[in-house]
Order: C-alpha cells, then sequence, then structure tokens
C-alpha cells in the first residue's frame, strides 16, 4: 500500500464531539470551494466515470430455478488464532504433564507450534519423551527453567507430526482373512532430529545439580498433599 | 494453673485470624473486655479482638499508646525480633513458611535429602547392629 499523507487537521474545531464551532456555509467558505470552482470556470472539477467492463454479450436464462427462495449463507470469515499461551510458559519451562502415555513426566518446553499445541522434549534419553506437541491445557508449568539456547527448533511446525496416510488398499476376501502386520518403524530421520535437540538440551541440564534425576522422575502426589497449596 | 501470659500494654502478640493474619504486634492500649488497640512499626494501629491475638512470651516496655517511634524504639532495645525468631514457635513459623514456598524442584531435592540422610542412618545402624552382636 502507498504510504497515506498524514490527514491535515480539521479546520472546524469540535464544541462537542458531533458538534462543530462553524456552519456549513461557514465551513464551505473556509474550505475554499469557491476558488476551486472560480478557477475550473463555475463547476467543482471531476473526472468522467471508468469505463465499465462490457456486460457478456448474450446471457442465457439459467437452467434452473429452485422452487424456494434459498437464502444463502454468510460465508465464516473466521481464522482461529493459536491458543494465547500462558504467561508461566517460556521456552525452556519445565512442564508437568498431567494426561495422555507421558502423565507425571517433566518435560522441558520448547516453543508454541503454529495450530497452538506445545513442542515439548523429554529428553529423550532423560525420561523417554521424545518430541511431541502437547495441549497447554494438558500441563502444569513449573518456574523451574533449562537453559534452551544451544538448541535449533526452527524446522519443527505442524506439518512435521502429521500422520503418515495409509495407502487405500482394495479389500479382498484374502487380505480380510489374512493378519495385516504392518511394520511402523520410526524413520532416522525423526532419530537423528530426536538426537539434534536433545544433545545441547542435555547438556544445558547437566550443568544444573539434581535437574537430570528431576526430570528423570514422575511428579507424583502424596497422601497429606493438597494440589492447590503447593507451589509450583 | 496460673496463668503465665497476661494481657498487658506492651505484650507482644501473634494475629492468628483476619487481613493480618501471621503479623507480630504489640498491644498498646484495652479498649473494652473484648479488644485491644494494637500497633507494629510497619502498620496503622487499629483494634482488634482478643480472640484475634494469640499472647507470646515476649513483652516490651512502653507507656499506654506510644508514638510511633517510641514503639519501634522500644522494640528494638527489647530485641523483639531477634527472641520471636530464635524461640521454637517462632522457628516453627518460619519453617512452615519455606516449606509452604518450595517449588516443584526444591521439593524433588528435599525428597533426594531424606532419602540420603535415611540410608546413612540406616548404614551406621546396621553397622552397630553388628558390631554388637559380634
Amino acid at each position: 500500500m502507498a504510504p497515506s499523507k498524514p490527514r491535515s487537521k480539521s479546520r472546524n474545531p469540535l464544541l462537542i464531539p458531533g458538534i462543530g464551532k462553524f456552519s456549513r456555509s461557514k465551513m464551505y467558505h473556509k474550505r475554499g470551494i469557491w476558488a476551486l470552482k472560480a478557477k475550473h470556470g463555475g463547476t467543482f472539477p471531476r473526472h468522467d466515470p471508468k469505463p465499465a467492463a462490457p456486460e457478456p454479450a448474450s446471457k442465457k436464462p439459467p437452467k434452473f430455478y429452485p422452487a424456494d427462495d434459498v437464502k444463502t449463507p454468510v460465508p465464516n470469515r473466521r481464522k482461529p488464532k493459536p491458543a494465547k499461551l500462558r504467561a508461566s510458559i517460556t521456552p525452556g519451562t519445565v512442564l508437568i504433564l498431567l494426561a495422555g502415555r507421558f502423565m507425571g513426566k517433566r518435560v522441558v518446553f520448547l516453543k508454541q507450534l503454529p495450530s497452538g499445541l506445545l513442542l515439548i522434549t523429554g529428553p529423550f534419553t532423560v525420561n523417554g519423551v521424545p518430541l511431541r506437541r502437547v495441549n497447554q491445557a494438558y500441563v502444569i508449568a513449573t518456574s523451574t527453567k533449562v537453559d534452551i539456547s544451544g538448541v535449533n527448533v526452527d524446522k519443527f511446525d505442524d506439518k512435521y507430526f502429521a500422520k503418515d496416510k495409509k495407502k487405500a488398499y482394495k479389500k479382498s476376501e484374502s487380505s480380510f482373512f489374512e493378519t495385516e502386520k504392518q511394520e511402523k518403524k520410526l524413520p532416522q530421520q525423526k532419530k537423528d532430529d530426536q538426537k539434534a535437540v536433545d544433545t545441547p538440551l542435555i547438556k544445558a541440564i547437566e550443568a544444573v545439580e539434581y535437574l537430570r534425576g528431576y526430570l528423570g522422575t514422575k511428579f507424583t502426589l502424596r497422601s497429606g498433599t493438597k494440589p492447590h497449596e503447593l507451589q509450583f | 494453673m496460673p496463668f503465665k501470659r497476661y494481657v498487658e500494654i506492651g505484650r507482644v502478640a501473634l494475629v492468628n485470624y483476619g487481613k493480618e493474619y501471621g503479623r507480630l504486634v504489640v498491644i498498646v492500649d484495652v479498649i473494652d473486655q473484648n479488644r485491644a488497640l494494637v500497633d507494629a512499626p510497619d502498620m496503622v494501629r487499629g483494634q482488634i479482638n482478643f480472640k484475634r491475638l494469640s499472647l507470646t512470651d515476649i513483652k516490651i516496655d512502653i507507656p499506654r499508646v506510644p508514638k510511633k517511634k517510641t514503639l519501634i524504639q522500644a522494640m528494638e532495645a527489647a530485641d523483639v525480633k531477634n527472641k520471636w525468631e530464635n524461640s521454637s514457635w517462632g522457628r516453627k513459623l518460619i519453617v512452615q513458611k519455606r516449606r509452604a514456598a518450595l517449588n516443584d524442584f526444591d521439593r524433588f531435592k528435599v525428597m533426594v535429602a531424606k532419602i540420603k540422610r535415611g540410608r546413612a542412618i540406616r548404614q551406621e545402624l546396621v553397622k552397630l547392629k553388628r558390631e554388637n552382636a559380634a
């Protein structure tokens, strides 16, 4: 867009919002419309309207008229924004997972993905949690932070975690009775990515005493502990 | 048994209910059968019901309703802060506050320390038992 000129101040000072000091005729004079008209021989300068695009020569009558007039729904222009990240969750925060396969594990938060989900890693060798996406709602953020400056997470986004599409196979009788054993091997690329992320992370973790053991341990509640009174 | 801690001018008390919960205050005047006027160095002087106070052993020497400056001087002279923090009651409160403020990581470190201590104690015990049995 071309840079817009800074609009000049209004020549009609406001007495009260909605009521200016000068009347329409006074403003006509102040704006100098009379001078413009005099310059252009009595009329306000205007240009002819742009020629409209020519209508298609033959407009065929529509093939089908619907029996009832159906209202077309207003198109949905809403674009969902990624979930607002809690202030307590910053890159490098240790999170406690509350649900799912890794319930109770303490993991390191890396970044928020465009879908709003959080990218986390165990690190894998510390507690068995790989690079994974997790919803903010199922997570407790602790106040412990790990130094994450040595880690590069730019290449990870939601497409990285998309499930491989199962190729459509024709359901023949023979295949129906066979035991379909599809081997799901983790591609070497993912293993390398995991290692690339974890190595600098583990170095940062080893620098803090007890942190490795802390991340390797699960979060548990014991008799008498009141979660609402716990400080995380 | 006779009472040992009396409500008197200069008695240091702990507020155990209300907005000022946990604060150490000094009774500077008695209003009536139920209420006292209390004051503390960092608080506006105000009335409080005796039921909201727990009396401590500490007493300071002040005239009735002293000026703030006099109160602070008297508290310094009697060394109320140190006496409180070294008393068993005061120490317990400090520990409670510390425990409540523990981080999740801190709680993990405490757990590890407890396990290490228990292990060391048990090892010593086993050693002593073996020596005794022999």
